[in-house]
């Protein structure tokens, strides 16, 4: 077999979006560690994000890192794109749909909305992208200020980006709440897709089922939670900049 | 079991042939028995339409008894009705009360286009077995049976794989028309099986080849087949196809 | 007259010897030749699997939307098979004998012995096809044991045995679609056999007419097809229907046996219909078939009726001293596993005594409480539980039944809503199959040359009774290790016949009949559904042509149905188009052939005064109601020839029974 039929075929077309996925929530590993360094204000009240800074600018700085975003940015696209030619492609195989439909019936909702899910979450890519990723690689000489710590080189100031746009007295909150939305979205897409991913990659025996669907619901709400919980901490004031 | 007897507002497919575009119509049907199966209702209606002059419904039924695989109602937004690993012709009358209003539809799905009323056609699942759904011994070709023994698990779990009465509730019942479940019963079949073993890894890359020819969609594990399915097949067994193809894609240079 | 065809030799070297002198075609030829087969079950299918193997070019028909559909999917208890796995003492002799006995002395010695003789490999075939029979935990084959013997050689996949086995056939049959060697044609229904005589050089029609063809209708589009063949197999399954209610499909008929019938093939032992005890009772006039409940289901239960008449108590509430475990009292040896066609009367004789329950009373109860007792009291040895309360013992021997017949149970529960757990089952008996068929010689070919009938569509195997499981091995012996070998024995003499050209004048003649006939049909436009007559016939088969049978009843029934077929042809109403899908026409075509079946069915259970197997005669039976045969006047099989309306000849065939010296069946 071809690889190019391997990968156009419905099933190799589902491997892609598995792939992908599973990449991504890999990289989600790595997001939440690392915004999670914020928190360090928490149990040290002169932090004021210095943890955070430095990892992000560990991240920034390392080429290797740098060519691995590349990388996240193409597996991105794969999913989107893949994602929403599968949703097209397969709502086109009932052109003459049903008068009364399934509802719920035998399949939570949120396993058959992936494509909803997965919409709302790229808008909030898009604006999550907008207020943090083009400052810290685009725009950095307009927007970020720098900090320099222990005699080190100076760094940006990302943390300080954070407070300013959570802090916002004009869209804090909105944005907060768009972060919020955000969160819940990528938790239902991952409640499905963590566990689903692994089963369309072949794992079934009942056992090793077991375990991906528990690990899935334990990710699902552990990762959006910590995420959700950091513009919260910084617009209530719990992680500060002082 | 209290019996007794309802009347009923039906609201029914009604389609000439393939190229007319069809419609509902409503049948009020009256002393329905709860004793009944839901197909002797049918038969009721008709009866009565044949009497009234008019044309009766058609619809796909044969054994009656829940194993042919032919009935393939879509009732009040289920496949096969409200009832459990169940078909058409095994759902009976006392899941309704009276005065419920049912919903009547064909399967729907491009792969599986209407021939008449609440009749389809479900060719691509012979032209899916087809492909490959099947292991390449002659008659006459056999050593003794018991010449190759089969771990019970294995038999038994290849025995609930096959099953499948190939109704088609699945492709009904999937958002995306996916014959995954189907497919994957006769490939689990046939690949838990030693015999099955020579053919193992064509076959799997042919028939999901035929699969996606016939026009059917991805699979997106909602589980609604399995929820719908008259003889409880396990998406475990898509799972299992998606190994067998992965494994197969990866490493077979032909087909 | 008849000749059966039967090879000289003794018994069991007959076939051997047979096989080792029949023709061959060479596959150059068989490429050339050309095979039609009606009917996809397991005669159907394992035929057109086999012989488009072997390279002939196959044509398979069936009504259904997919050869996978025939009804032989629903066989649920098993397929026999002399393989002796489990030493008890099995062999192929053994289930010759068991099945000849079985028969009650009307089937022919030497079919018999050649279905025995193939039913191993049966089994070594549907094993290497992917057959998941049930297994042992050492990974070898399970069987179980089945009414009529005392081995236990049934193979089984659960409740499903039927469906597993016809999808090995239909996985076979679809490969040789997909290799070309097969051509597929579902929802079509045959409607006719082409007769053709050969010519000679010149032109002159020689010899007797041949099958050569068939005239089909597409189901889907009401067309008429004309297809040629070089032979023409009927694996159209049984013709129970003739009873409105069976245990057959809904679309399970005569139609294209009746058609071969009418056109010269013999119909034999027409009258030979198996009612089955052991099934889920009539709930009122809007039935449409009935449910089987699997035989295996009496190794557990107890039958039994209240000793009162008519007494209207729920079944708990009769105490054990009220209640007339009938089977058990007549039929010591053999209790409530006697064969089917004795539990069925016996069945009947209560319920037509006033003994009956239910809300019809014609049912009688079969009880698991005594069995849920027993195996609770042995699982809770099994676990040391001592002085178990009557509630634990209940607990456990439940889930014992449950695991051996849960899913019959759930089956039972679906249809009438009681669960047979608590209360017991209310069965009655049902017709199930039909032992006669067209009749074939030793080679399955009818009385038409060219033309075979398989499986229930012929009459061999199974005499005037058929063993439980066997139905199964006969489909697939006929299909995957008789027909191959017996049909080269023709056609190799048929190589140099070149297709013939469908507008041949038989062919065209042929298919004007047919339209004709549906245009008749549809022109009638009278005021009575065809279910309602078909409902009407059914019932005066199974008043006076079914468990039990008279003189002065059948010749009521042939009357009747004369009357019946009258008004058929006078007041039948079909809606619809004939150029359409038009199930009402299709039932129309089948019902107008039962009708002239049924008739047939009285006249044979006419003359057949005696009482053999499931044909009872009650002028024929001993002092205590048992059947009697008659061996001195109808060691014979009935072969009817069709002469005309309502006028058939009767030739027979001796039987001898060289072997299997036929004794009084007697299970007290």
């Amino acid at each position: 077999m071809k690889w190019s039929e391997f990968f156009t075929s419905s099933v190799g077309k589902k491997f892609v979006m598995a792939f992908t996925g599973l990449f991504l929530i890999s990289f989600l590993i790595v997001h939440v560690g690392i915004n999670a360094c914020i928190f360090a204000d928490l149990v040290d009240d002169t932090d004021n994000g210095e943890m955070f800074n430095k990892a992000a600018h560990f991240m920034g700085s390392s080429y290797l890192i740098r060519i691995m975003e590349i990388g996240l940015f193409v597996g991105i696209i794969a999913h989107i794109v893949q994602g929403y030619m599968l949703e097209f492609q397969n709502r086109a195989r009932r052109k003459q749909g049903y008068a009364v439909s399934m509802g719920s019936q035998g399949s939570a909702w949120y396993k058959k909305s992936m494509g909803l899910l997965g919409t709302l979450i790229l808008l909030f890519l898009i604006i999550h992208i907008s207020h943090f990723w083009v400052p810290s690689r685009i725009t950095y000489a307009e927007t970020l200020s720098e900090v320099s710590y222990y005699n080190g080189k100076p760094m940006h100031d990302v943390f300080s980006k954070m407070v300013e746009v959570f802090k916002s007295p004009t869209w804090g909150l909105v944005w907060v709440i768009l972060y919020i939305l955000g969160c819940f979205s990528l938790a239902w897409h991952l409640l499905h897709g963590f566990q689903s991913s692994f089963r369309t990659l072949g794992v079934h025996n009942k056992k090793w089922v077991g375990v991906v669907k528990g690990l899935g619901v334990a990710f699902s709400i552990i990762v959006p939670l910590i995420f959700a919980l950091m513009p919260v901490s910084i617009y209530f004031g719990w992680v500060t900049n002082n | 079991m209290e019996h007794y007897t309802m009347n009923l507002t039906l609201k029914v497919w009604r389609q000439k042939n393939s190229s007319d575009k069809g419609k509902f119509e409503t049948y009020q049907v009256s002393d329905i028995s709860s004793e009944m199966s839901f197909l002797e209702m049918f038969d009721v209606l008709n009866e009565r339409l044949i009497k009234e002059g008019k044309e009766p419904i058609a619809f796909d039924h044969d054994c009656r008894e829940g194993i042919c695989g032919m009935c393939s109602m879509y009732i009040n937004g289920r496949p096969h009705g409200p009832w459990q690993a169940n078909t058409t012709c095994q759902l009976h009358m006392r899941a309704y009360k009276d005065g419920d209003t049912i919903v009547v539809e064909p399967w729907r799905a491009n792969a599986f286009p209407v021939i008449k009323d609440l009749v389809v056609d479900r060719r691509a699942f012979d032209n899916i077995v087809q492909a490959g759904g099947f292991i390449s011994v002659n008659t006459g070709n056999a050593v003794d049976a018991n010449a190759m023994p089969i771990e019970k698990d294995k038999a038994d779990a290849a025995f609930a794989a096959a099953a499948c009465i190939g109704c088609g509730a699945c492709v009904a019942a999937c958002k995306n028309s996916s014959a995954m479940l189907f497919l994957s019963a006769k490939v689990s079949h046939l690949a838990l099986l030693p015999q099955g073993e020579p053919e193992r890894k064509s076959r799997v890359l042919k028939m999901v080849q035929q699969m996606d020819k016939e026009g059917f969609g991805a699979c997106t594990f909602t589980e609604a087949c399995e929820a719908v399915c008259p003889k409880e097949i396990s998406v475990t067994n898509i799972s299992r196809l998606n190994k067998e193809y992965l494994v197969a894609g990866l490493t077979e240079d032909k087909g | 007259m008849l000749n059966s065809k039967i090879p000289a030799g003794p018994l069991d070297l007959k076939w051997t010897d047979y096989k080792g002198h029949c023709k061959l075609v060479n596959p150059a030829n068989k490429r050339k030749l050309e095979v039609i087969i009606i009917g996809t079950g397991l005669a159907g299918a394992s035929a057109a699997a086999s012989l488009g193997e072997l390279g002939y070019k196959v044509k398979a028909f069936c009504f259904q939307d997919s050869p996978r559909r025939a009804h032989s999917i629903a066989a649920q208890g098993g397929i026999n098979a002399a393989k002796n796995y489990q030493n008890d003492g099995d062999s192929t002799f053994r289930l010759f004998y068991d099945t000849i006995k079985g028969g009650d002395y009307r089937a022919r010695e030497a079919n018999v012995h050649r279905l025995a003789e193939v039913s191993a490999s049966i089994i070594d075939q549907c094993v290497a096809q992917g057959v998941p029979f049930a297994r042992e935990y050492g990974g070898l084959l399970s069987n179980r044991s089945f009414g009529g013997t005392q081995v236990q050689r049934t193979f089984y996949a659960a409740g499903q045995t039927g469906q597993q086995l016809l999808i090995g056939a239909y996985q076979a049959l679809e490969r040789q679609v997909a290799l070309g060697n097969v051509t597929q044609y579902t929802r079509h229904e045959m409607l006719d056999v082409v007769l053709i005589r050969d010519k000679d050089k010149n032109g002159n029609e020689i010899g007797e007419p041949k099958c050569r063809g068939i005239i089909v209708r597409n189901l889907i589009t009401g067309e008429l097809e004309r297809h040629f063949g070089h032979a023409v197999l009927l694996c159209s399954g049984g013709y129970g229907n003739v009873f409105y209610l069976s245990t057959n499909a809904m679309g399970s008929n005569v139609t294209a046996a009746w058609k071969a019938h009418r056109k010269g093939a013999y119909f034999g032992n027409p009258c030979y219909t198996q009612i089955h005890p052991t099934c889920i009772p009539v709930s009122g006039d809007h039935q449409s078939k009935l449910t089987l409940m699997s035989e295996s289901l009496r190794n557990d239960g107890r039958i039994w009726v209240p000793q009162k008449q008519n007494d209207n108590r729920k079944p708990n509430e009769i105490p054990e001293e009220e209640r007339d475990y009938y089977l058990e009292r007549r039929y010591r040896a053999f209790g409530n596993l006697v064969p089917r066609d004795v539990a069925s009367r016996a069945a009947k004789e209560r319920c037509d005594a006033g003994y009956g329950v239910g809300s019809s009373k014609q049912a009688v109860y079969l009880d698991f409480a005594a069995a849920i007792v027993r195996y609770g009291k042995i699982e809770c040895g099994k676990l040391g539980i001592n002085n178990p309360s009557a509630e634990v013992i209940r607990k456990h021997g439940v889930d014992v039944v449950k695991e051996k017949y849960g899913n019959l149970f759930d089956m039972y529960e679906k249809i009438t809503g009681e669960n047979p757990y608590e209360v017991p089952m209310r069965i009655y008996p049902a017709v199930h199959y039909t032992m006669g068929g067209l009749w074939v010689d030793y080679e399955l070919m009818t009385t038409v040359p060219g033309l075979y009938a398989l499986g229930e569509a012929n009459f061999s195997d199974h005499g005037a009774n058929r063993l439980g499981a066997s139905a199964l091995m006969q489909g697939l012996a006929d299909g995957y290790f008789v027909i191959p070998y017996t049909i080269g024995n023709y056609l190799a003499d048929e190589i140099a016949t070149k297709a013939i050209s469908l507008d041949d004048p038989a062919f065209v003649a042929a298919e004007k009949a047919v339209s004709d006939r549906i245009e008749k049909l549809m022109s009638i436009k009278g005021t009575q559904s065809v279910e309602s007559l078909h409902k009407r016939l059914g019932k005066i088969m199974w008043e006076k042509c079914g468990m039990a049978r008279n003189e002065k009843g059948l010749k009521e029934a042939i009357v009747e149905i004369q009357q019946l077929k009258k008004e058929f042809w006078s007041d039948v109403r079909i809606p619809g188009g004939i150029n359409e899908m038009n199930p009402e026409l299709d039932k129309a075509n089948r019902v107008a052939d039962f009708i002239e079946l049924g008739e047939l069915m009285c006249k044979d259970a006419l003359n057949r005064s005696e009482s053999c197997g499931g044909h009872f005669r009650e002028e024929s039976q001993d002092e205590d109601g048992e059947a009697k045969r008659d061996d001195a006047h109808f060691q014979y099989v009935s072969a009817w020839e069709f002469k005309g309306e309502s006028d058939w000849q009767l030739h027979k065939e001796e039987l001898n029974f060289e072997v299997a010296k036929p004794t009084q069946r007697s299970y007290k």
